[in-house]
């Protein structure tokens, strides 16, 4: 049982020292500490599915806004910037703080119909959000080996 | 009518946002509130039960809602400002021109800071503007919005012949003023949803302070 407990304390502390790291390095802001206090014994998956729901989001938007950009001749910058701005307000809303400035310059390449800015803007949220989403995988894959070996999932507080 | 639930409130969250109305929902549930969301204007009209008045064929209106509108209270809407086709203004609008909803209080959200946008929305009768996201810490200005349509329901009771109940429900009534929840800076007589606290929305955004109830004075605010 002792050699339990120390496993479950091995697991919370890669856990949080994982989450802890997410922040530092940017990816995550505040809102994810906001989004993670909604989360309770009943309802455990609650952060799991606001952020399957935000990456289909992001895989619906990119896809058409690069549609939109395609030919250089008729770009309906219009269209372009209604994704970006639903794809700032849901990374918002998520706390996917780099996704989010990205969406940033993003609306200032749209506003001036600058398209291979766009072009630039758009790759790069594309990466972003699926680094978010790797990250975020390897995140929730910790907090399932500490549910499995019978552990509590740590509060983290980042200042 | 069963009031099993008088002590919960219902309230009506409107966003396009799948994402935002999922928070939303969320964030409105760990404050004990009962949630419905819909993902437009219209329908959020539809529920309540009131008609557009071009009302078109909508192929993705649900075909359950409830005719009759009186058997759903709700005591608070909280929508998106920006949305398409009806906006949170829009709708903020046609429930403040209705008899039967315009008590019902309206907080308007949006992801952008635009001192016009939201003093326009505070003209027209919005008891709040919150900046999204939204956080757990925003929906405590909520409660005492819900609060005074509940007493304003409490009150409009038929009074019965019976002293006895009289006086409890009047009991009632004053009960809820000694709860400390509602702000002593706001009053608690039976008059239209407009609360300094608002001011609170527009403090994060600007410093303009406005006291004066909208319909005695029009401050122009930039």
């Amino acid at each position: 049982l002792h050699a339990m407990n120390t496993v479950v304390a091995q697991l919370q502390r890669r856990f949080q020292d994982y989450l802890v790291s997410l922040y530092q390095q940017g990816f995550l802001d505040n809102q994810f500490t906001e989004l993670r206090k909604l989360q309770d014994e009943g309802t455990p998956d609650f952060v799991a599915e606001v952020v399957s729901l935000f990456f289909d989001d992001c895989s619906k938007l990119i896809n058409s806004m690069s549609r939109s950009l395609e030919r250089p001749e008729n770009v309906d910058f219009k269209q372009v910037d209604s994704g970006v701005h639903q794809l700032k307000g849901s990374s918002s809303s998520v706390g996917a703080r780099r996704v989010k400035n990205v969406c940033i310059s993003f609306k200032e390449c749209c506003d001036v119909q600058n398209r291979e800015g766009c072009l630039r803007c758009l790759q790069q949220v594309d990466y972003e959000y699926k680094m978010l989403k790797t990250k975020l995988q390897d995140l929730f894959n910790l907090e399932q080996q500490i549910v499995q070996a019978g552990g509590a999932i740590p509060q983290v507080n980042i200042n | 009518m069963g009031m099993a639930t008088e002590s919960q409130f219902h309230v009506l969250a409107v966003d396009d946002s799948l994402v935002d109305r999922k928070m939303i929902e969320r964030l409105l549930q760990k404050s004990s509130c009962q949630v419905t969301t819909v993902d437009s204007g219209s329908k959020a009209l539809e529920f309540l039960g009131l008609r557009e008045s071009n009302e078109s064929n909508d192929p993705n209106a649900p075909s359950s809602l409830p005719v009759t509108h009186q058997e759903i209270e709700i005591n608070l809407i909280i929508t998106d400002y920006c949305m398409p086709g009806m906006t949170g203004y829009d709708l903020l609008k046609r429930v403040k021109e209705s008899a039967a909803f315009r008590s019902i209080p309206v907080v308007i959200m949006s992801s952008e800071n635009v001192p016009a946008r939201i003093s326009r929305c505070l003209e027209e009768g919005a008891e709040e503007f919150f900046l999204k996201p939204v956080k757990l810490a925003d929906l405590t200005k909520l409660k005492p919005h819900m609060m005074k349509t509940k007493l304003k329901k409490q009150s409009e009771k038929p009074s019965k012949e019976d002293n006895a109940v009289l006086k409890h429900e009047i009991r009632k009534e004053e009960e809820p003023s000694a709860i400390e929840i509602l702000p002593l800076h706001q009053d608690v007589e039976q008059e239209p949803m407009l609360s300094n606290s608002k001011r609170k929305a527009m403090e994060e955004v600007i410093s303009t302070d406005r006291s004066r109830p909208k319909y005695n004075d029009i401050t122009t605010l930039v």
